[in-house]
């Protein structure tokens, strides 16, 4: 395991994330409506609820691509609430999408070699003037070799040379998780990361997201499979009609009635 | 036999190969079609002259556009705006004093014409900001929109009579001069001969006057024009050359993978913590720029310049070469930007001119009427054969049309189809590049060369 991938953390059970009283309308609709929660640090949370809950809302507004209409959102002490989403991602908050955004005309590599953050070349008068490309090469020698071993980790290094396009469903889930993990980041959103990934590729990418939770990451999950959370997040949050239906063990949330109602309507 | 074929192929996946190749068989058809029908060896030079010039401007801003479009995914449909703020700037710069010479209406501010190159490119950027500013944040659509209004205006705003002439402080005193960019009548641009110039502050006139020498073994009447339109063509491919260099720099960077992952997906982008707009500001200024130094040297040698030269059509046959071409490679954009000169846009007047100095066919018909007509009494198609060719300037872009329509059906990618030009600083690829991708002739050459023999072990 690279350096990059192994980390450690201050073992300290504090909540990097806190969201207060968020509320997001479009229209007439309020997709979110003062939604409140807490992820704690180094744990899984599963962030569940029925078609239409705000959930996808919510990571959004988390995430800065919508700023909402009112709450805050605070993140490692610091308020972000409205900021712009490469200025939260540069924090150490760092999202994936529901349906993969691969970047299709590039190669697995160059999307890899995209993500980390402080790359000298990103200045143009670095990458072109002929004195001070030197630098950038030679920090583009060091991302690569971490590209690589984050292929490696992932177990889709032989797709390297790849268009990202041609890939498959689960295969750019894969992908997008490397990407975001070669940000830097504290905690990671995902969102719906098994939507459409077999269950082989759907067992493995758990078993990542595990060990990384185990190395110190913190994630937030939204996802639609109830089995899927219940055995393995530690803590559910349920979302119905924009707001918080409720929150806890796997265990709690199974008894409760009204999340069987909201959830589950009334086969169960 | 095979190993020659395995040569070749490696030759021609190098790119200036490529343009090489391509430049040759476009000046050999030029030459061999000339010489076949019989054309002077002036009217030869000129037409090469010509043609590498058009070569030239095309490429460059084939090149400029690809930065936009095919690197960062920004929908430029104002290039002629850039252009034509790069030359009036350049000329309002670099125009001498009012008065110092006598035939302009108006003068400039008489400083040297490097600075107003400079100036020129300078304040073609800032138009380029101006315009970004808002319409960056819309979609790309809405920057289309943006930007050919805005070529628009610039083309009416030096149209306007109320910039024909008007004061300007042109010192530290605050003196002011009579300035203006003329108005429809048009701009003189009475500034010494830019060639020349540059030719001189090389410290090269000795080489010059040697050639026109040459020349004039072979064109004994006033060689000096042909040499100083040829002279000047092969700077434009030299300026074709920097330009070509900068962007493939740009684009093989860290900077240009953002750019590229902008045209693929910008909230993706975004959301890797890349500040977006500031890669679209600054890859649209420097476009911007590259087209205002383009404009600038269309236009500095041609001794005058009028607004509606900088009619939107001028745009769009930039977007023909690049699309020609393919965009999102620099080495389609330069052999677009030939294959547009060569065969759009001078192709059907270098035709017109081969044919009537050769066969001398005499008047055409005045319309369409008296062409149509023998050929319906009595089969007599020379009159509309000549009308035709007399109207092969107005027929050019039926057949841009039809090329384009072509293009979009059978080979939206461009002449040479798929283009892989990575965007990284080092070739990627593991370690001599163990798992190459099989089936595609144009993938990377250098990421998979056979090596000398270093790479593929000392890594293990």
């Amino acid at each position: 395991m690279s350096e990059s991938v192994t980390r450690s953390r201050p073992d300290v059970s504090d909540t990097p994330l806190q969201v207060e009283g968020l509320t997001k309308r479009f229209g007439g609709i309020t997709a979110v409506d003062g939604a409140s929660f807490e992820v704690e640090r180094g744990t899984l949370t599963g962030l569940i609820g029925p078609n239409g809950a705000g959930k996808s809302t919510t990571f959004n507004l988390i995430t800065g691509m919508l700023s909402p209409d009112a709450g805050t959102v605070t993140f490692d002490g610091d308020d972000i609430t409205g900021h712009e989403p490469y200025e939260i991602a540069n924090r150490g908050l760092v999202r994936t999408f529901q349906i993969a955004r691969e970047l299709g005309e590039m190669t697995v590599l160059e999307n890899m070699m995209l993500a980390p953050k402080g790359q000298r070349g990103e200045r143009l008068w670095r990458s072109v003037l002929p004195g001070a490309r030197g630098s950038v090469r030679k920090q583009e020698a060091e991302l690569l070799e971490r590209v690589w071993e984050m292929l490696d980790f992932f177990d889709i290094e032989h797709l390297a040379e790849e268009y990202a396009g041609n890939l498959s469903g689960g295969q750019r889930k894969l992908l997008e998780m490397a990407r975001a993990l070669l940000t830097d980041p504290d905690m990671l959103l995902l969102d719906e990361p098994f939507a459409g990934v077999n269950p082989t590729l759907e067992k493995r990418l758990l078993e990542h997201i595990h060990e990384l939770r185990d190395q110190g990451y913190t994630f937030l999950l939204v996802e639609h499979d109830m089995d899927l959370i219940m055995n393995n997040c530690r803590h559910v949050i349920v979302m119905h009609q924009g707001q918080i239906l409720t929150e806890g063990t796997p265990e709690e949330i199974k008894a409760n009635e009204a999340v069987i109602e909201a959830y589950l309507g009334g086969d169960v | 036999m095979s190993e020659t074929t395995t040569t070749l192929r490696r030759l021609w996946a190098q790119d200036a190969v490529k343009i090489a190749a391509l430049l040759l068989a476009i000046y050999s058809a030029y030459l061999v079609s000339g010489l076949v029908l019989g054309y002077s060896v002036r009217g030869q030079l000129n037409s090469l002259a010509s043609l590498t010039f058009y070569i030239g401007v095309f490429a460059t801003l084939a090149l400029a556009l690809n930065l936009h479009w095919g690197y960062t995914g920004l929908f430029n449909i104002g290039v002629v705006g850039f252009m034509a703020v790069g030359i009036y700037v350049m000329a309002f710069v670099s125009k001498p004093l009012y008065g110092t010479t006598g035939a302009a209406q108006v003068g400039g501010l008489g400083l040297p014409i490097p600075v107003g190159i400079l100036v020129g490119m300078g304040a073609a950027a800032l138009l380029g900001l101006v315009v970004a500013l808002p319409a960056l944040r819309l979609r790309a659509d809405y920057l289309a929109i943006v930007t050919i209004a805005m070529s628009e205006i610039v083309r009416f705003t030096f149209l306007s009579s109320t910039f024909q002439q008007f004061q300007f402080p042109y010192n530290l005193a605050g003196d002011t001069t009579r300035v203006g960019f003329g108005g429809g009548s048009g701009l003189i641009l009475d500034f010494p001969d830019p060639l020349l110039a540059f030719i001189d502050a090389v410290g090269l006139s000795g080489a010059y006057d040697g050639l026109v020498a040459v020349v004039a073994g072979i064109v004994p009447n006033n060689p000096e024009p042909i040499v100083h339109s040829l002279v000047y063509g092969v700077v434009l491919l030299g300026v074709v050359a920097a330009y070509f260099w900068l962007l493939k720099r740009t684009g093989e960077s860290p900077f240009g993978r953002v750019l590229k992952a902008i045209r693929e997906d910008e909230d993706v982008a975004r959301a890797l913590g890349k500040n977006t707009d500031r890669f679209k500001i600054i890859s649209f200024m420097l476009g911007c720029a590259l087209m205002g130094l383009a404009g600038i040297l269309w236009l500095m040698g041609q001794g005058a310049v009028t607004p509606n030269f900088f009619r939107p059509r001028l745009t769009f046959f930039v977007w023909i070469a690049l699309i020609i071409g393919g965009s999102g490679s620099n080495t389609g954009s330069v052999m677009g930007g030939a294959v547009f000169a060569a065969a759009l846009y001078q192709g059907p007047l270098y035709f017109q001119n081969v044919v009537t100095s050769v066969f001398q066919p005499g008047e055409a018909p005045s319309s369409f009427g008296p062409a149509i007509s023998p050929l319906l009494s009595n089969f007599d198609p020379f009159p509309f054969l000549l009308y035709t060719l007399d109207s092969v300037r107005q027929l050019q872009l039926v057949v841009m049309g039809v090329v384009l329509i072509w293009l979009m059906h059978n080979r939206p990618q461009g002449l040479l189809g798929h283009r892989k030009e990575t965007a990284a600083a080092i070739p990627l690829g593991r370690r001599g590049g163990g798992a190459g991708r099989s089936g595609d002739a144009d993938a990377e050459p250098t990421a998979q060369t056979d090596g000398d023999g270093t790479g593929g072990v000392a890594d293990e």
